[in-house]
């Protein structure tokens, strides 16, 4: 009899968070959604998410707003009496909605890729450039709004129009390159 | 006796959009007799966004700078940001825990000639250092100018504390409060002391964001400090920045100086506004100056409730 079975949605959560092992441990306590200082604002709490994994649910956590309303603050992850690395579950499922392109947040995901963007060309996080493509795209109606408070940044002398770039950008770049064909190469594996 | 010197990674933020922040780490190493070595050719830690969408490639940007370090032959790394202190803690950490992932990061890094051995260099966030190596005593007689009659918030944010870094109490860290009270000023209580700023939710979801800014400035104001005290320039910057468009949502009226715990120290040691990078900020620390004393004020002692408000059981006539 063949016993193995291919990966469940479960599963692959779990391969690809670090200590993600501990997740089949949580107690649906709830004490992680209690804690989150943005959980008013999410589709579903990390404990209800947590349950929808469990029971296989993979398209409905992946077009979950949770993990996009998550600030990374960590404060559930300290508390959870199971010990089980929330925050990190939370960029496990950005990631998977990202490259399973399952999910209706595509604004959100864009700030990070494009905030990543100008870090793989110069090394560097670039504010002016990643602020001025991002909202003119995605919140073009509100470019006065967000353009005062840019004029104020500046007038305070706090954005400038000069980006800097590391000196070895080739070095950061053949690492990061290498990165990829890696964890591209691990995720057909 | 050299001056200690430590090799330092100051980030992104610190560059332009905070350089108050590196202004004043710069003027209070120089009084405190430290040295900050930039480490040469540092990148970006990639904040809070590399990991949402790469896990690998956030992990390997992170490690450059571990093997620069190393490289160069530091023991040590000196962050003043929270987000990359975070980031660069938890990739050694993360790398000392997981073979398999210390062996895809190395393998990455090679591509670089460079090379990594986990728990070679151990990461530091700059408060952190001036209150363990420097020291509360040591500290307290360097003051020139005690900020007698001031009342402050300790802010620590989430990420200095969390999640796997035992510097501190997880939820009520002191450490910043016992700062506070020896350069002579009084830390109030403050419960919201490690809640999140909200990050980059600004940019995001900005009434989430200014939800959470509204809450940490009330929790300061009604607890009646003068200013809060950061030492994060994402939350100088969301409590600063964003604390006037928070007041128009919430139809309040908060002036809340937010400082960077070295331009606290700064003013303390006697140093100048200019000295320590004044002028970045949106609300104006002016009062909050105008506000020290010559003379320490007489310390309120705490209310004791009545005897009589616990009812006794009495006997029957």
């Amino acid at each position: 009899m063949n016993t193995t079975r291919p990966p469940t949605f479960f599963d692959r959560v779990v391969a690809a968070t670090p200590q993600g092992e501990l997740l089949s441990q949580c107690l649906q306590c709830g004490t992680c959604g209690g804690s989150c200082p943005s959980a008013a604002d999410m589709d579903h709490t990390p404990r209800e998410l947590f349950a929808m994994t469990m029971a296989g649910l993979e398209d409905e956590v992946l077009a979950s707003n949770t993990p996009w309303y998550c600030v990374s603050c960590y404060a559930c992850t300290v508390r959870c009496p199971q010990q089980i690395p929330i925050t990190d579950l939370m960029y496990t499922f950005k990631q998977m909605a990202i490259s399973s392109r399952r999910f209706e947040h595509r604004a959100t995901a864009d700030w990070s890729e494009s905030f990543i963007g100008f870090v793989e060309q110069r090394g560097r996080s670039f504010e002016l450039g990643l602020a001025t493509r991002y909202h003119l795209f995605h919140h073009p109606t509100q470019v006065v709004k967000m353009g005062t408070l840019g004029w104020n940044m500046l007038r305070h002398n706090r954005l400038t129009f000069r980006p800097r770039s590391i000196r070895n950008i080739e070095q950061l770049r053949a690492i990061l390159e290498k990165a990829k064909a890696i964890a591209e190469k691990e995720a057909v594996g | 006796m050299n001056a200690p010197s430590y090799t330092y990674y100051p980030g992104c933020s610190l560059q332009h959009r905070s350089h108050a922040y590196e202004v004043s780490n710069r003027a209070v190493a120089r009084v405190l007799g430290i040295e900050l070595a930039e480490l040469d050719d540092w990148n970006c830690c990639g904040a809070t966004e590399y990991f949402s969408i790469n896990r690998l490639p956030a992990y390997a940007l992170v490690a450059r700078n571990l093997a620069l370090a190393e490289q160069a032959g530091a023991r040590e790394l000196v962050v003043p940001c929270s987000a990359c202190f975070l980031n660069l803690h938890k990739t050694d950490a993360h790398m000392r825990q997981h073979p398999h992932l210390e062996h895809n990061i190395n393998l990455a890094l090679k591509a670089g000639d460079l090379h990594y051995d986990p728990g070679s260099v151990r990461v530091r966030h700059l408060v952190e250092v001036i209150i363990n190596d420097i020291g509360f005593e040591t500290l307290s007689k360097l003051v020139r100018r005690p900020l007698y009659g001031l009342k402050l918030a300790a802010y620590y944010g989430c990420l200095i504390v969390r999640p796997d870094n035992a510097l501190d109490d997880v939820e009520q860290p002191m450490l910043m409060d016992r700062m506070i009270e020896a350069l002579g000023a009084e830390a109030v209580h403050f419960s919201m002391k490690t809640a999140c700023c909200g990050g980059h939710m600004t940019q995001i979801s900005e009434t989430t964001a200014l939800e959470m800014i509204h809450r940490l400035v009330r929790n300061a104001s009604v607890n009646e400090a003068d200013g809060m005290v950061t030492i994060c320039p994402m939350c100088q910057l969301n409590l600063d920045v964003y604390q006037d468009p928070a007041n128009r949502m919430f139809e309040t009226s908060y002036t809340m100086p937010v400082l960077f715990f070295t331009q606290l120290i700064g003013l303390a040691l006697g140093l100048s506004p200019e000295e320590l990078g004044f002028g970045q900020e949106f609300v104006s620390i002016t009062p909050l100056v105008e506000k020290i004393r010559d003379t320490p004020p007489p310390r309120a002692k705490p209310e004791r409730r009545p005897r009589q408000a616990l009812p006794m059981p009495a006997m029957p006539h």
